[in-house]
């Protein structure tokens, strides 16, 4: 066995500390990132989900995501004043310096897992940006504003899905529940409150996340009892996105995501 | 088609108020809610609706294109079945 390999953690020095950004671009860096790598992970089904109409509802849900990571990552451009534009933060930026959750993050699975992802982060995002529309930050308040009919769409999307699939075969059941156990995990880390959440909520800028819980519960509890679901209670739970510490996951999501935009630099059609 | 398919529904999407319902095309949905989302998602994805229907397509019955003679031949030769003896007002745009 050699013992060349790096030093584990010899290319933190390459990241960019959460402080390098004003408060306001980070956390629209922040939100961005979610819709961002939740968008590609949908993509993924495109053309492998179980029908050619479910197909086209993860794409469409994708492609609403997309259409908020792009205005947040500009709007978190615009707000840092480097120059950077949607693009270099989507495609330049290293592993580290993705903020995204680590939920949107964790690979496809089966069907049920995507969906019981869905509900969590769709009921999440629904509390978030309704919450948001009343922002300080009249540009975060219109992104939200216009991000809410979609989300609304998306967690109701999720929601059919996990009625029919919990309370369907004994089959459909065992797999919608042995997703739920795989997703659950990663629910805690969207509550998370930290200082520059602390700071903007303060200000009236942002959502306070931990205030986004027990509605979340609510919403939540009452689909998995009408889907005869139980609710999962994870022995460990994944956290650290906030900060740039990602699941083995993202690396292979980035690599795919990014790799066009850095072998073709400026490509476009 | 295999037992696992989805049954087949027909989609009429209304365009707008004071128009009626045209058939838009057909999809594949579990149920009638799913397929009114799927409807939502392919057939009103560019602003084309304020109103869907989806119908079960075992459910509608159709004329036969074997029938189509006796069914629509006699019709052709009685011009005093056509409203045209009267001036339609300007402006009317549905009729």
């Amino acid at each position: 066995m050699t013992r060349h390999a790096a030093a584990p953690g010899s290319w933190d020095g390459r990241a960019t500390p959460a402080s390098a950004l004003p408060p306001v671009a980070e956390y629209s860096l922040r939100l961005g990132d979610d819709a961002l790598v939740l968008a590609q992970r949908l993509g993924e089904w495109v053309s492998r989900a179980p029908q050619l109409e479910e197909d086209v509802a993860l794409a469409n849900i994708g492609l609403d995501l997309l259409g908020q990571a792009r205005t947040l990552l500009t709007y978190a451009g615009e707000v840092e004043g480097e120059g950077r534009d949607e693009d270099d933060l989507a495609y330049l930026r290293e592993e580290r310096d993705f903020r995204n959750l680590q939920i949107v993050e964790r690979p496809n699975g089966d069907f049920a897992v995507t969906i019981a992802r869905q509900l969590a982060f769709s009921a999440y995002q629904l509390g978030l940006y309704r919450s948001l529309c009343g922002s300080a930050d009249a540009t975060l308040a219109a992104i939200a504003a216009k991000a809410v009919k979609e989300v609304d769409y998306h967690l109701d999307h999720a929601t059919q899905w996990v009625l029919r699939l919990g309370d369907g075969t004994r089959e459909s059941h065992h797999r919608m529940q042995a997703a739920l156990e795989q997703v659950w995990p990663y629910v805690d880390e969207m509550f998370d409150a930290d200082e520059l959440t602390s700071v903007l909520a303060g200000e009236g800028v942002a959502v306070d996340p931990a205030a986004l819980r027990p509605p979340w519960d609510a919403t939540v509890s009452a689909v998995l009892a009408r889907a005869t679901l139980t609710r999962p209670e994870p022995g460990f739970h994944g956290r650290g996105g906030r900060r740039g510490l990602h699941t083995e996951a993202m690396g292979q999501l980035l690599a795919e995501m990014q790799h066009l935009h850095r072998s073709y630099p400026g490509a476009s059609w | 088609m295999s037992s696992r398919d989805w049954p087949l529904w027909e989609v009429f999407v209304r365009g707008r108020r004071g128009l009626s319902h045209v058939h838009a095309g057909s999809l594949h949905a579990p149920d009638a809610t799913m397929a009114l989302r799927n409807a939502r998602d392919l057939y009103t994805r560019r602003q084309e609706g304020v109103s869907i229907w989806v119908v079960p397509a075992a459910a509608i019955t159709a004329s036969s294109p074997d029938e189509k003679d006796p069914f629509f031949d006699p019709a052709a030769d009685k011009a005093y079945r056509h409203p045209t003896f009267y001036h339609v007002p300007d402006g009317v745009r549905h009729l």
